[in-house]
């Protein structure tokens, strides 16, 4: 089943020289795959992603989700649109700063008006399943990069989304963290046949994906499938 | 209940800046609360002086007495009308008064008189009359004996025990003379007063007068002065406007009304200035965090949260912020508050004087009415929300890309 389709979207940016971010992309995504997008600086990761996950509107072109166009959606749809089927891990982990491990994993679910047990009993359960069990009552700044990137994720999932877009997840890791959310994550892809789009241009990223989509300047250039 | 703990945490995120906020909401309403009590406790004083001391709250006359202060606009205060004002629970006491102008003379001095009859007891439980006496005694109903003001026992070289004569023009034109024993010798704090002021016991005057048992006015005593406007009006719809007319102390002394809102305004005015400086440091507070919550603000709003809910956090925060201020601003006050009510302050030297040549005792006490210390919060409230307009206008225009990239 596809959960993501871009049919030839593309993405001008207005300016005294219009720049194309991304030029007429047209990519299917099935459920359950472990895809990362990769490409250099500039390339058009970030906005592909944006567009992707109802963060921007393509110029021309349309992106459909689980079989719905939500390139038209107003930006108070696309924010609900967001919450329920789209889970986000920022290359800069981005969680609430007063919250703990726990409150961050339940905001969003607070977002979706889940009760009040059913929020605890999820963010403990995924917590766990991140392997943060014992510090579900810290804060960020009490965790490791690793760390906060691992609650990133829980709360990623959450919601229950139908995808995860994670944006350079690895680019303020180190090695060891880099593997242990690899592992998380691929562990997460395999049980819960969760579905996973990254962008990336970390190697050790694109070793561990199943299919790799290739941009450059905004086109895509190539696709191919790992081991 | 998660929102009002993220708002509260969040505003400790910046303590130091949450602190200066607070402090200047603080020392704006304390400040604003000690002047606005400063002036409320002295136009209450003067409010006192006033009407509390002689004039009384509320009046009811004859109609037209007011404008024709004459013996002919008279009444004879008859059981309705007393019974109306005696079952009104506002009113503590009800004072009857017979008030006209006479000769007073003494050997070959002569001066005019204002000729008070009062009813003994009851004008020294309301204006505490008996407590003016500086020299002999305080009179009883029914005596020939008169309470003069001692400034005018000076100039008719009279003292206790001497005789006083009073001539004068009683009720249709009767010729009005008698003499009484000056009883005791009384000081006001109106040098007016005391140069011209005869008292008489109520029955003394009336026959003086040859007017029966008829009286000028009837004096009402409140038990909470700021009603006298409310129970004149009430009393207005109560009694036959075709007889009588009922005034409180704003219609009998409207300068008095017109002085003590003119310098109500002038305080408006400073304390405008001091909120505008205050709303100029809290709108500088919502810029910063504004400005610092950016990116954050856009990753929330990429993970879901509606830009709205995200007004009402920083709108929370403001008002906790706010609050924080206010209420200290406001507990600190009321020690001071009160103290100054109990220990009002005295001016002295020529400023003394100047109040005393206006029968106002010069004291500034307090005032601990709390719809000083509740306005002042709710002006500073309101200034908040105000304020956090901005803060909805920009947050429902965020951008989550564009503000992700900050």
């Amino acid at each position: 089943m596809i959960v993501i389709e871009t049919k030839n979207v593309t993405k001008v940016y207005e300016g005294v020289v219009p720049v194309t971010a991304v030029d007429g992309v047209s990519i299917q995504i099935e459920e359950g795959e472990f895809t990362a997008i990769v490409g250099p600086s500039g390339s058009g990761k970030t906005t592909l992603l944006n567009l992707i996950g109802g963060l921007d509107h393509p110029t021309t072109g349309e992106v459909w989700i689980g079989g719905k166009n939500i390139s038209h959606l107003s930006k108070n749809e696309l924010i609900d649109f967001r919450l329920h089927h789209i889970g986000f891990v920022f290359q800069a982990y981005n969680l609430i700063p007063v919250l703990s491990a726990k409150e961050n994993v339940e905001f969003i679910m607070l977002l979706q008006k889940r009760s009040k047990s059913e929020r605890i009993s999820r963010a403990k359960e995924l917590l766990k399943m991140v392997g943060l069990e014992t510090r579900m009552n810290n804060r960020p700044g009490e965790l490791s990069g690793g760390q906060q990137q691992r609650v990133a994720v829980a709360r990623a999932l959450a919601s229950k989304p139908q995808f995860v877009l994670a944006d350079e997840p690895t680019a303020n890791l180190d090695s060891n963290s880099t593997a242990q959310l690899l592992d998380m994550m691929h562990d997460l892809n395999k049980k819960e046949k969760m579905t996973f789009l990254f962008s990336t241009h970390d190697q050790r990223v694109i070793d561990r994906a199943e299919r790799v989509i290739m941009l450059e300047d905004g086109k895509v250039v190539g696709s191919e499938l790992n081991g | 209940m998660m929102y009002l703990k993220l708002a509260w945490r969040n505003i400790w995120r910046n303590r130091r800046r949450t602190l200066i906020t607070a402090a200047s909401v603080f020392f704006a309403v304390s400040l604003a609360v000690l002047m606005r009590s400063l002036q409320h406790g002295a136009y209450d004083n003067m409010i006192r002086n006033a009407a509390g001391m002689y004039l009384g709250y509320v009046q009811v006359h004859h109609n037209g007495y007011w404008n024709d202060k004459s013996l002919n606009n008279t009444f004879t205060p008859d059981e309705a009308l007393l019974k109306t004002l005696d079952i009104d629970p506002r009113v503590s006491t009800v004072v009857p008064r017979l008030e006209s102008f006479a000769l007073a003379s003494s050997g070959n001095q002569t001066k005019t008189a204002l000729v008070i009859g009062a009813d003994p007891s009851k004008e020294a439980s309301f204006t505490q009359l008996n407590k003016r006496i500086t020299q002999g005694t305080y009179f009883s109903a029914g005596e020939d004996a008169a309470l003069l003001g001692d400034e005018l026992a000076k100039n008719l070289k009279l003292k206790v025990g001497d005789t006083l004569v009073l001539l004068g023009q009683g009720y249709h034109g009767y010729t009005a003379a008698g003499k009484y024993v000056i009883k005791g010798l009384i000081h006001f704090g109106s040098p007016d007063l005391n140069r011209e002021v005869v008292y008489l016991p109520l029955q003394t005057a009336q026959l003086f007068y040859t007017i029966g048992n008829r009286l000028t006015s009837i004096t009402l005593n409140l038990f909470k002065p700021k009603e006298a406007e409310i129970v004149a009006r009430s009393l207005s719809q109560k009694l036959d406007k075709k007889y009588w007319e009922v005034m409180d102390w704003k219609q009998m002394m409207p300068q008095l009304e017109q002085l003590i809102q003119l310098d109500s305004s002038g305080g408006l005015v400073i304390i405008g200035i001091l909120y505008l400086v205050i709303a100029f440091g809290v709108f500088g507070t919502i810029l910063m965090m504004l400005a610092e919550r950016q990116h954050e603000m856009g990753i929330l709003t990429a993970i879901g949260m509606k830009p709205y809910k995200m007004g009402w956090m920083i709108f929370t925060e403001l008002v906790l912020m706010v609050l924080l201020g206010v209420l200290a601003g406001i507990i600190a006050s009321i020690p001071l508050v009160t103290y100054f009510k109990y220990h009002p302050i005295r001016i002295t030297g020529q400023a003394a004087e100047a109040y005393e040549h206006f029968g106002l005792e010069p004291i500034f006490p307090f005032s601990t009415n709390p719809d000083i210390f509740i306005s002042q919060g709710i002006v500073v409230l309101i200034i908040c929300v105000m304020l956090s307009f901005y803060a909805w206008y920009k947050i429902l225009r965020i951008d989550a890309v564009e503000s992700m990239r900050m």
